[in-house]
């Protein structure tokens, strides 16, 4: 059957066999299990109303549970065997990884990306945000550097390679260093600072998200307080490092975050552009080396990445909880 | 706040064309792409895209036909425009053009200024003037003639020749098909699952639910690389395997933890005394939620259906794991990744034209769904 046609019967049977699911459940359940008749009504409503909300819950817990919690034991228990899948090497995977000098130099690049991305995507995002604030055509300068935020990470890539081009005549960084004078050169293959060069892709894409939220935390700033600084005499610098970043340390910090979370997860850059070479490779572009050939190391890199997560999911866990109280 | 004290015109300056470079540098990668898409591929490796309006100056050779030699005076001479050759009729369509220089050798194709009379190797020389006639001379008969190589100026062209490429001949029709395949089921799918979790999370009262809506935070960290391997197994033992029904129920999965995330985030916000009358009035949870939730949350919904549609359109890791590697499945994102920069890395392009299409969809979608969008982000993100 043709992918589209399977498309169309899927999206019909997925949604009429949710919504049938849902009625008939909750029909069942309040007609024929607890009915809210005869001399029990009032305890059987009252059963009812304890047993209803995981019906609402089921599929999406089911789904859940499937397709990320069980990964994550699933994932650890095949990294303890080694690529047949059949002989148990406990540790073994990740001792052959740390030995591994891609794995090591994959995790040094991974917190170089870690550290400096977020920050200067926050930065970039905040300082946009502030500079557009009052401007006439602000929502126009926005929506641009917003729009990175649409394209596929591979797009990016294309579009950066074509900066970042060799050739003088196709690459703009090299036509500049023709224009001075200088030798053309590959900023991907420089040891070390091309790196940079594709972190920068992230930075130029992520910009515009940290842009758009840290923008409406800035409106959300009391007037009051921006004034009483300016008429006690401050200084637009010191009214945005005093009293505007001190409002907003909140929302600076889920911004991050959020980035951060997204840097761990992201390897198209990387395989796009230079595959992993140049010594450029990050976790999850070193996992695919293994992809298909070597299921338990690939599970072990899989592991790592999310070791590296699990700090940042933690805080996330506990600033929802403090949100409940 | 524009009468405060502490606004001036000289900083209000500053401050726009700051914005002015911020924006062009952010802008100025991807119109170089765009203008790229467009012009002759010969330009492209010639002159950057930013010379794109101007005049290129492109290298030709051109074969001198040996009869109509005549003698004079004990010398042999041939003469001719090089602009008359049949081969690069297609470049020049007047037979007119401007020879910058010229030579005689294929490595150094522009070793003489146009005008200046060069020696030929055979003996003999050879003058190409600017507007392309040639003269040579020769004390021998002139049985062959020599092969001129010239560097002149061409007019900027500009041609759609790169996306009919694209569009129809490399593939890209089945890919970008495949890709609406992939992503419109994805998007819908997970939409009522999600919302009805979030209801029973945001309005129902249950032991245990704040166990769980920490677990739906905790799980939108879980790096997708960490269901790969597990999943890709499952699904060829229960007989999916690699197809496009399982890439389906991956995105739903993977989808799920954002969706519940955002919805519920908006249902919490919803007034509770149109629930609490409604309940009063007898109605069910059930139909509460059809009737008052689901349409008055209509934004949110339609802020994760766009975070979702992209998030799909531009995926390459799921796509490249959960779905047959042959090309008649492959996604756009695959394809340019795996086969076009592969097999046509060279041919800048159809690499512009390529991006450039697959980006065209959630360009559109971004510009006319901003502002769903950007509510869906700033939901729950700002404190």
């Amino acid at each position: 059957m043709s992918p589209v046609l399977q498309g169309i019967l899927t999206i019909i049977i997925g949604v009429g066999g949710c919504v049938g699911y849902f009625y008939a459940s909750n029909m069942i359940l309040d007609k024929v299990i607890f009915p809210a008749r005869g001399p029990h009504a009032g305890r059987n409503i009252n059963r009812a109303n304890k047993v209803r909300p995981w019906l609402f819950l089921f599929p999406a817990i089911f789904a859940l549970g499937l397709y990320l919690v069980y990964p994550v034991v699933g994932s650890f228990y095949r990294s303890l065997f080694d690529r047949s899948g059949m002989n148990f090497i406990g540790l073994g995977n990740y001792f052959d990884l740390m030995n591994e000098g891609t794995f090591r130099t994959a995790v040094f690049n991974n917190m170089l990306w870690v550290l400096f991305v977020p920050a200067m995507a926050t930065f970039l995002g905040l300082l946009v945000a502030q500079l557009t604030d009052r401007l006439s055509w602000g929502n126009i300068a926005k929506s641009l550097i917003f729009m990175p935020m649409a394209i596929s990470f591979v797009g990016a890539s294309l579009i950066w390679k074509f900066v970042y081009s060799a050739n003088p005549d196709i690459g703009i960084i090299n036509s500049l260093r023709d224009f001075v004078g200088l030798s053309p050169v590959d900023p991907v293959q420089v040891p070390f600072w091309n790196n940079f060069f594709l972190m920068f892709i992230l930075v130029w894409i992520q910009t515009g998200f940290a842009m758009v939220i840290l923008s409406a935390a800035l409106r959300g700033i009391p007037e009051e307080t921006i004034e009483a600084a300016i008429i006690d005499g401050a200084n637009p610098f010191q009214v945005f490092f005093s009293i505007k970043v001190p409002q907003i340390m909140g929302t600076i910090v889920v911004v991050w975050t959020t980035i951060t979370i997204l840097v761990l997860k992201v390897f198209d850059i990387v395989y796009t552009m230079t595959g992993g070479n140049f010594g450029t490779h990050i976790l999850p572009s070193y996992m695919m080396t293994y992809m298909f050939r070597d299921d338990g190391r690939a599970t072990a890199v899989a592991f790592v990445i999310m070791i590296l997560v699990l700090p940042v999911m933690v805080w996330n866990i506990r600033q929802a909880r403090k949100e409940m109280r | 706040m524009d009468n405060i004290a502490g606004q001036n015109q000289g900083g209000r300056l500053a401050v726009n064309i700051t914005v002015v470079i911020l924006v062009l540098l952010w802008l100025l990668p991807t119109i170089g792409l765009f203008v790229s898409s467009f012009r002759d591929r010969d330009q492209i490796s010639n002159s950057g895209w930013w010379q794109a309006p101007f005049s290129v100056d492109l290298n030709f050779r051109a074969r001198v036909a040996a009869d109509g030699a005549r003698e004079e005076g004990g010398v042999f001479i041939l003469e001719g425009n090089v602009f008359d050759d049949p081969a690069l009729a297609a470049n020049f369509p007047d037979g007119d053009g401007v020879v910058a220089a010229y030579g005689t050798r294929a490595v150094a194709p522009d070793e003489f200024p146009a005008g200046q009379v060069s020696e030929l190797r055979s003996g003999g020389t050879v003058v190409v003037e600017p507007d392309g006639r040639y003269r040579v001379e020769s004390p021998e008969d002139i049985v062959r003639g020599p092969t001129l190589y010239f560097e002149a100026r061409t007019a900027p062209k500009f041609t759609l020749a790169n996306y009919r490429t694209v569009l129809f001949a490399d593939g890209m029709d089945r890919a970008f098909i495949n890709t609406l395949t992939v992503t419109i089921p994805a998007t819908i799918i997970p939409i009522l699952i999600a919302a009805f979790a979030a209801y029973a999370l945001a309005w129902m009262d249950f032991p245990g639910r704040g166990l769980l809506i920490a677990a739906v935070v905790g799980l939108l960290v879980v790096p997708l690389q960490l269901a790969l391997v597990p999943l890709l197994k499952l699904h060829t033992d229960i007989g999916i395997g690699q197809s496009f029904f399982g890439i389906w129920l991956a995105h739903t999965g993977f989808g799920l933890p954002l969706a519940v995330y955002l919805l519920r985030n908006y249902m919490v916000g919803l007034p509770r005394d149109i629930i609490e009358s409604a309940k009063v009035d007898g109605a069910t949870d059930f139909q509460i939620f059809v009737r008052i939730i689901l349409p008055l949350s209509f934004p949110a919904l339609a802020s994760f259906a766009i975070f979702q549609f992209l998030w799909t359109w531009n995926d390459l890791l799921v796509a490249k794991v959960f779905l047959p590697s042959g090309a008649e499945s492959q996604v756009m994102t695959v394809k340019i990744a795996d086969d076009l920069l592969g097999s046509r890395g060279g041919d800048w392009g159809i690499l512009a034209t390529a991006a450039f299409v697959s980006i065209a969809v959630p360009l559109l979608v971004f510009f006319t769904m901003q502002r769903y969008l950007v509510r869906g982000l700033l939901a729950g993100s700002v404190k």
